[in-house]
């Protein structure tokens, strides 16, 4: 026994060897055909790229041919340049460059020469294309915007970059990818499968035939079409409405959570993107660092919510106990809450201040007493925050809402840990975190999570995850897409709301902005701000921030609107939400006067007296007032200064 | 005896063998570094040569010399081991070169036959039976000591080697569990990465139930399938924590490649990849010396050396393959069949090292060329390019066949 362990783990080991070699050599044929192996080569062929349709079936993007100009540089040979470079209009140093840089990539593998040629660029070259040997062209599509708005929604197309090509064996170098946008995040669905064809080659590297008789190849399968659920005139309007103006809208259908519209302001055509520009305007949108064409404030913009927030501070209090539709408190121009401390009122109630009355006067002194009340309900003020941030939370803020778009910010929802932080040994109370009632201190909410909350409200205590997608052809849209989340409320505290919410209208702080027949309800915000100029602080006008939905019975649309520097919440936001509500339910707007005077209303005056500050250089300052930066112990709370971020994997 | 010449009584087929392989590893070598304008085929040629009197060097002293001296080499060798750390040169992150002005020399590949020399001696000696624990700690010793100065080199796939020396110890006495437990722990490993840590628990515990079940009543012992199964459950628990905090990502991403949890053909699993497509691309009968056209596009990394098998696979095809691991295969037996013919314990043991140490290098390699084993530098014998490791091994192979031509002198 002793002497045959070591001969019979030499045969047995020996057979296994032989066995894969055979496999390998004999059985295995794929791996014959990786690209690689030069004595095979791959020809691609690109599918189209789905269309993209708004939630009606309007056409909004679709695809117009373009051939790229592909070089092998090993196989470059006497080349008339100068005539070459006449054909393609490129000047002889671009040439060089050009095949420099393709050298540099492989010397044997192709690379894309000149890309995204039309198809009048590319005719004159194509007859002669057979003089130029190492020269081959590759036909595209390229996409033909049907539409000059929605640039932020559909994202762009750009060639994939070298690190994912690495990674992702899908991509070759030069391979188209969808960046930002759905482009992006449905990149799998649109772009198809590429079909591959397997050409024989001898060992002079000429062409001998299909491989195997074709056994190998495969056909491209076209890209998916897909129905966004925007609604493509809603989106036309929003964006016309926020034109010189900053700032982000966002629509959303709260029985469903589809997205009716998502406005950034600025943005730009999405055509520019297309063709041999692309890259030059891609750098003059990416370097605007002041007005951020890039940069989707629907999505990104981390703000304060204001006033808005009062709803939830008013529906926490009622599902705690702690008040109720009756309990009064009175206001008299503010809130005075020990030791000479006082939060000053514009609501102007000098009076006894109930919920009702409270919301559509929008009375700081009411909800901060209801807040108080509610950290003040259980003996350990930590506990009760925890508490209160839970409710907060069951509406989806302070985290990553799950929509079907690349890009996003959590805002933020303090909890006890938070406090803890600021203060580790304790002795912190209701009062000293107020703010959080009237939706200032350490809440930060984003414009989707502003009309999520409304749609949340609308529906009376429930929301779907907001998306984007409403149909793919012979697919079904993600699970959590039609996953209901209940929030910890219960439904019965939502109707005194809505009743305040819709007086808010009727007498309170939009009472100018009713439209005939539609009973909207809604919510002005206003959110301070302030910036250093010349070193010195200086407080800018207030962000008009707007939350809304309507009708009140069967709501059909929540809207959340933010206009940076734009007054108080009644100011632009609340005309915006009234035009967009009226727009989205009836097709027509019949207020001609107050549309065309938020039409002409530019804000450019103003944002160019900020100079080059940028909006997120702002807000990192009012933050650096809150409460956890004035006791330095968190260091700062993050704020981009820019869209680097989120736009630099475009480059 | 008088005029013996120093051919006498050798055993031609192993030197026939040699001599195949050498020149075929030579032909591979010329044919992977020809179309990149190398002159490494020129330097293993200059190699090669100097075999020859290295050869007719070992074939003259007299076959005593070896085991008389064997402490003495051993001790020589693993001093220059350790001076590696001191006077050592560092090629691609490895310290385990001496360098005299341009020519390199790497003392693991020559600690190989000395360490067999070594073991052979201790095991020689009458008094030792290694059913005892001690003389076993013994052996170990002898084992580990040159492990423990190639580990940290690091030289990974050279420690690898040293394994192969338990089945010797086996062969002279060793208890079997030490060969089990080792097929059992290496099982155990590659089960962890490829399942979840409690299915490999739950197949361990499977097989104690079937073999306590199985075996006879008396044979029966609960507290030691208990035991066991602590140990597995501890070990399987414990290579996922050591594979996951203590193997640097380099070594992850090899397991992780042949294991197919990762596919990266541009990046850490090119080498493998490559070296398949090219042996793949060979067929039946490959497509002709010098004709390979993924081994003339320089596509497969370290071609010359570890990755030499590529070239026969791809030029020579299923039908050169056979022929060199025939070749291979061959020689292996035919050592250990001279190795149970010697007439001392000495040489017995000293050949059954060589066939060993041989055939861990050549299974090893091949398995690594072919993707059924990580990736780990270690050169093909006799084909690999590099001086040191040719004449480590022809030196380790004709200090056996002059112990062999020598078997008639004993006695």
């Amino acid at each position: 026994m002793r002497k045959v362990l070591l001969p019979s783990l030499i045969i047995l080991a020996t057979s296994l060897l032989v066995i894969r070699i055979f496999y390998l050599q004999i059985v295995d044929d794929t791996l014959k055909l990786e690209s690689e192996n030069n004595a095979i080569k791959k020809k691609y062929e690109y599918p189209e790229r789905g269309y993209i349709y708004d939630r009606k079936g309007k056409l909004l993007v679709a695809n117009q041919a373009s051939y790229d100009i592909m070089v092998i540089p090993r196989e470059v040979k006497n080349t008339d340049t100068l005539e070459f470079c006449q054909l393609l209009n490129i000047t002889k140093e671009d040439f060089i460059k050009k095949i420099e840089k393709a050298k540099i990539y492989s010397p044997r593998l192709p690379s894309v020469f000149l890309s995204q040629l039309n198809k009048s660029e590319f005719a004159a070259f194509q007859e002669k294309i057979r003089k130029y040997e190492g020269f081959y062209f590759q036909k595209r599509s390229l996409r033909d915007y049907e539409v000059n708005f929605g640039a932020n929604i559909f994202g762009f197309i750009t060639q994939v970059n070298e690190k994912l090509v690495a990674k992702n064996p899908y991509y070759n170098s030069g391979d188209l990818i969808g960046r930002q946008g759905v482009e992006e995040s449905y990149e799998d669905l649109l772009r198809g499968i590429k079909g591959i064809k397997y050409i024989q080659k001898d060992k002079y590297n000429r062409e001998i035939g299909s491989y195997k008789d074709g056994k190998y190849d495969t056909i491209a399968v076209q890209g998916e079409d897909i129905n966004l659920t925007i609604d493509a005139e809603l989106q036309k309007y929003g964006e016309e409405l926020m034109i010189n103006k900053r700032g982000g809208i966002v629509a959303i259908e709260p029985r469903t959570g589809e997205i009716l519209a998502l406005v950034t302001a600025p943005s730009y055509d999405p055509g520019i993107l297309v063709g041999r520009q692309r890259s030059k305007n891609y750098t003059r949108l990416y370097r605007d660092s002041i007005a951020k064409p890039l940069y989707d404030r629907g999505l990104l913009a981390e703000y304060p919510p204001g006033s808005p927030f009062k709803i939830l501070t008013g529906l926490v209090g009622l599902q705690e106990g702690v008040v109720n539709e009756n309990s009064t408190y009175s206001c008299y121009g503010g809130f005075s809450y020990g030791r000479g401390r006082f939060q000053k009122c514009h609501c102007k109630i000098f009076g006894s201040v109930k919920l009702h009355n409270g919301i559509f006067r929008s009375c700081n002194a009411y909800f901060s007493n209801v807040y108080l009340q509610t950290i003040g309900k259980y003996a350990k003020p930590a506990y009760a925050v925890d508490v209160w941030s839970n409710h907060i939370k069951s509406f989806g803020l302070g985290q990553f809402m799950g929509y079907d778009l690349p890009t996003g910010k959590k805002g933020n929802v303090p909890n006890s840990k938070t406090y803890k932080k600021v203060y580790p040994n304790g002795g912190w109370r209701g009062t000293t975190i107020i703010s959080n009632a009237i939706g200032q201190g350490e809440v930060l909410m984003t414009p989707i999570q502003l009309a999520n909350m409304m749609a949340t409200v609308a529906n009376e205590g429930y929301y779907y995850t907001p998306h984007i997608i409403k149909k793919i052809e012979g697919h079904k849209i993600d699970k959590k897409f039609t996953t209901k989340h209940v929030t910890t409320i219960d439904k019965k505290y939502y109707k005194p709301m809505i009743s305040g919410l819709f007086d808010v209208y009727n007498q309170g702080t939009a009472f100018g902005l009713r439209v005939e027949g539609i009973d909207i309800c809604g919510k002005t915000g206003t959110a301070e701000n302030f910036a250093k100029i010349n070193g010195i602080r200086t407080k800018l006008e207030d962000h008009s921030i707007f939350v809304a939905f309507a009708p009140k019975d069967n709501p059909k649309i929540a809207i959340a609107i933010l206009v940076e520097n734009g007054g108080y919440g009644a100011a632009i936001a609340g005309p915006i939400a009234s035009l967009m509500i009226e727009k989205y339910l009836r097709q027509k707007i019949t207020r001609v006067d107050l549309e065309k005077r938020i039409l002409a209303t530019s804000l450019q005056s103003r944002y160019a007296k900020l100079g080059g500050l940028s909006e997120a250089i702002k807000l990192q300052l009012r933050i650096s007032d809150s409460l956890l930066q004035k006791k330095k112990i968190i260091p700062s709370v993050k704020v981009k200064i820019d869209s680097t971020k989120e736009n630099k994997k475009a480059i | 005896m008088k005029n013996q010449s120093i051919t006498n009584n050798i055993d031609w087929i192993s030197i026939v063998i040699y001599v195949a392989l050498v020149i075929l590893g030579w032909l591979n070598i010329y044919s992977s570094s020809i179309s990149s304008m190398q002159d490494t085929y020129e330097k293993q040629l200059i190699f090669i040569v100097l075999t020859i009197p290295l050869i007719f060097i070992i074939l003259a002293v007299d076959g005593k010399f070896y085991e008389k001296y064997a402490s003495i080499i051993f001790g020589i060798s693993l001093l220059t081991l350790a001076g590696l750390f001191l006077f050592g040169k560092t090629i691609a992150g490895q310290r385990c070169w001496y360098a005299i002005g341009s020519f390199t020399i790497q003392p693991s590949e020559f600690a190989k036959a000395a360490t067999s020399l070594a073991l052979a001696k201790f095991l020689s000696d009458t008094q030792i039976n290694l059913k005892d624990t001690n003389r076993q700690i013994q052996a170990l010793a002898i084992i580990f000591l040159p492990v423990l100065l190639i580990l940290p080199q690091p030289d990974p796939g050279s420690a690898l080697i040293y394994s192969i020396f338990i089945i010797v110890l086996y062969r002279e006495g060793l208890p079997g569990w030490y060969v089990l437990t080792g097929f059992v722990t290496i099982l155990l490993f590659i089960l962890t990465l490829l399942l979840e840590p409690q299915y490999v628990i739950l197949i361990g515990l499977g097989v104690l139930i079937i073999v306590h079940l199985k075996s006879r009543l008396a044979d029966r012992n609960i507290v030691l399938s208990s035991i066991l199964l602590v140990l597995i459950s501890a070990f399987v628990l414990s290579v996922d924590y050591v594979f996951d905090n203590l193997f640097k990502q380099h070594h992850r991403d090899r397991f992780n490649i042949l294991l197919g949890r990762a596919v990266d053909l541009k990046g850490i699993g090119y080498n493998t990849n490559q070296s398949e497509i090219a042996i793949g691309s060979g067929g039946w009968l490959g497509k002709g010396f010098l004709e390979g056209t993924q081994t003339k596009g320089g596509f497969v990394p370290e071609q010359h050396t570890d990755y030499i098998f590529t070239t026969v696979g791809e030029e020579w095809g299923f039908a050169g393959s056979l022929v060199v691991i025939a070749l291979f295969t061959g020689l292996f037996l035919r050592i250990i069949y001279l190795a149970e013919r010697q007439k001392t314990k000495f040489s017995r043991v000293y050949g059954y090292c060589v066939a060993g140490i041989l055939f861990t290098h050549f299974f090893v390699n091949i398995a690594m060329v072919v993707g059924i084993f990580p990736t780990i530098g270690v050169p093909l014998p006799f084909f690999s390019y590099g001086g040191s490791g040719l004449w480590g091994f022809t030196i380790l192979l004709f200090i056996f066949i002059k112990m062999d031509a020598n078997k008639v002198n004993e006695w």
